[in-house]
């Protein structure tokens, strides 16, 4: 009988052990958990300002002022252009 | 066992002296049963926050409102972080220097900030909002006492004036305020949460303990709006209010399949990134909230029921001599007199004689049934805020010359946006279709107005009045069939019709063998000598029209042959 009371207490004490370090563990995770879910709030934040950022160096009036004046790119003649059958749905449009 | 008393342990105390010390004892433990259950009792919630409150903590879950996405993905309307700027007056007493170097990181007037510091009756007031985090910082690196942030939202518009009436704006609290974003509130606002968490020695978060209210992010919304044909059209528009000095100008372009707004832009217009702006008249959506009467670009609904009741076809003469109709007291005049037009001429050369006598031959009630069925006198359910639902009187009050002035767009109102989505009739096979703000996955269904027959033939006469000989040669474009009618109409001042006011407007469509995008411009009092709706607004539905169907790829059905200016003999100047 008391072996086996000794056998239970040396259990219990394993047990015991054994839940505070799974509860700092746990703790530890939680906490990382948080880190990376305020860094993916932050990396939401940054993709928008990127996307408004990609809109603003995007904008048609500034491609087409490039275009022109730094490609001198314009748009071709009639007698230059050609208008071809269009692809099938679904190969994209060719040129 | 039998003890014998010792002298030395006989009880030379009083019996009263342990009665006193067990007393005592019980006054003490009573004392202490008390105090426990007072504490644990009495006082319990008190002492639970308090031990709470080391370690526990409600925190914010802060919510994004919705972005605003065009139909290709392009970012048209986001919100990031900013800060708010405030203080507590009576804890920020500031030394001259300090002011000055909290004035300069914050840009404001530093007499501004002097008395906004001085009004100490107050707990809290805002020196600045929606301050850039770069210069949020700066101001928290200063170290003032009394000076707090906190975070807020800001949004941005990086297409600026092209878009500002479609998209509206929001507060300085990110709520809507006009167009989309008041109209998608519900939908583009976020909700923020809050949650109670544990937090450790090192301040991190190491348990959730409850979630007091789930943070909801906004949800975005995809416009049916094309940013191309949207800059494109903006910026047409633009050129031809400047150049013919006019007040303002709209236009719209709708996706006749489908009914989608695929470009909706007026002038003047507003930066709706520049919080200054946001009040006075240029923040109205002229094209939406704005009635006017039309004009000739009623006729062709005239003629189509007409045409639908088998009163007439498109080859049938209608005597117009000698160029003015009276009825009444007034008198219905065409700017060219002519013997007799067909009935396909009369939508050429916009006659309004011709127009006027078609009208009385139909009953009222038809006539009436025709502008309701396309949508006149009805909002068109855009989901704008403020959409003008236009004049369209009941037909048991029309008198004859009412009925007759209406057949070429007066007494009558409409919105440009109705005006639009009326032609989608002609365009679309007779049928009338719902327009859609935002991007539209299986085309709706139209709701049948006039004959397929019908629409062919009207079809086929407005391709003539955008022809040399119809009043608007110059909407013509290279390598597509265009079709549209002109208007010009004296601008209505305080119920009398002003003779040198104007409003010119032209709606259309191409290409016309299968049309496919409706585009209807307005110009508002034009006034830099030209004021006809085939010289004024035609030009603008040519280029923007030329633009858009090149951006959608719509395979040309025409040659591609320059167009050639009308000789002046074949631009037929329409009647006012």
């Amino acid at each position: 009988m008391p072996r086996l009371s000794l056998l239970a207490l040396v259990v219990l004490a394993a047990c015991a052990l054994g839940l505070v370090t799974s509860q700092h563990y746990a703790r530890k995770l939680f906490a990382e958990l948080e880190r990376e879910q305020a860094r993916a709030a932050e990396l939401e934040v940054e993709h928008g300002q990127l996307q408004l950022e990609a809109s603003t160096w995007a904008r048609h009036a500034r491609v087409e002022r490039l275009a022109r004046e730094r490609l001198h790119m314009r748009p071709p003649e009639a007698k230059r252009m050609q208008i071809l059958d269009a692809p099938p749905p679904g190969r994209g449009s060719g040129r | 066992m039998k003890s014998r008393r010792s002298p030395v342990l006989a009880p030379t105390f009083p019996p009263w002296r342990a009665r006193l010390v067990i007393a005592l004892a019980a006054i003490a433990l009573g004392v202490l049963a008390g105090r426990a259950v007072y504490l644990q009792g009495w006082n319990r919630d008190f002492l639970q926050a308090k031990g709470e409150s080391r370690y526990s903590r409600t925190l914010e879950i802060p919510a994004y409102r919705g972005r605003i996405f065009d139909r290709n993905g392009e970012a048209l309307a986001v919100s990031t972080p900013v800060k708010s700027i405030w203080a507590i007056p009576e804890d920020a007493t500031l030394a001259g220097r300090d002011l000055d170097r909290l004035a300069a990181a914050l840009g404001a007037p530093r007499e501004e900030l002097r008395l906004r510091l001085a009004d100490t009756g107050r707990d809290f007031v805002y020196l600045k909002r929606q301050v850039p985090p770069q210069a949020a910082e700066r101001v928290a690196a200063l170290r003032l006492p009394g000076i707090h942030q906190s975070k807020e939202y800001r949004r941005y518009y990086p297409a600026g004036e092209a878009m500002a009436h479609v998209l509206g704006f929001t507060d300085v609290d990110d709520v809507g305020r006009e167009g989309i974003e008041l109209a998608y509130q519900e939908h583009l606002a976020g909700r923020p949460g809050s949650r109670r968490v544990i937090k450790d020695r090192l301040g991190e978060v190491v348990e959730d303990v409850v979630s007091l209210r789930d943070a909801k992010d906004g949800r975005d919304v995809v416009l049916a709006l094309d940013s191309r044909i949207q800059n494109l059209a903006y910026g047409e528009l633009r050129r031809a209010v400047e150049s013919h000095r006019a007040k303002g100008g709209g236009i719209v372009v709708l996706d006749a399949a489908t009914g989608e707004v695929l470009a909706l832009a007026n002038l003047p217009s507003y930066n709706p990134n520049n919080k200054a702006q946001l009040a006075g008249a240029a923040v109205r959506n002229r094209a939406v909230t704005d009635a006017f009467e039309p004009g000739s670009t009623l006729k062709p609904f005239t003629v189509a029921l007409a045409l639908d009741r088998g009163r007439v076809a498109a080859g049938t003469t209608i005597p117009v001599a000698p160029g003015s109709l009276t009825i009444g007291p007034a008198t219905i005049r065409d700017a060219h007199p002519e013997k007799a037009l067909t009935v396909e001429q009369v939508i050429q050369k916009s006659s309004n004689v011709g127009a006027a006598k078609i009208a009385l031959e139909l009953p009222p009630e038809s006539m009436w049934g025709l502008f309701d069925d396309i949508g006149f006198g009805a909002a068109p359910q855009l989901g704008f805020p403020g959409e003008a639902i236009g004049k369209l009187r009941p037909y048991k009050t029309w008198r004859p010359v009412e009925q007759a002035t209406m057949s070429y767009g007066h007494g009558i109102s409409v919105s440009l946006v109705q005006l639009a989505r009326a032609y989608t009739v002609f365009a679309r096979d007779g049928d009338l279709v719902p327009l859609s703000l935002v991007k539209v996955d299986t085309p709706p269904q139209g709701r049948p107005v006039i004959s397929k027959r019908t629409a062919e033939t009207v079809r086929r006469m407005l391709e003539l009045a955008a022809q040399p000989g119809g009043t608007a040669p110059r909407a013509r474009i290279m390598g597509y069939r265009v079709a549209g009618k002109t208007g010009t109409a004296h601008k209505q001042v305080n119920g009398a019709y002003v003779p040198d006011k104007y409003r010119s407007s032209f709606v259309g469509f191409a290409p016309a063998s299968r049309p496919r995008l409706v585009i209807a411009v307005m110009i508002d009092e034009p006034s830099a000598g030209q004021h006809f709706g085939g010289v004024v607004a035609a030009p603008v539905f040519a280029n923007v029209m030329a633009g858009a169907l090149r951006i959608l790829g719509v395979a040309p059905d025409a040659p591609l042959q320059p167009i050639e200016a009308a000789p002046p003999a074949l631009e037929v100047r329409e009647s006012v």
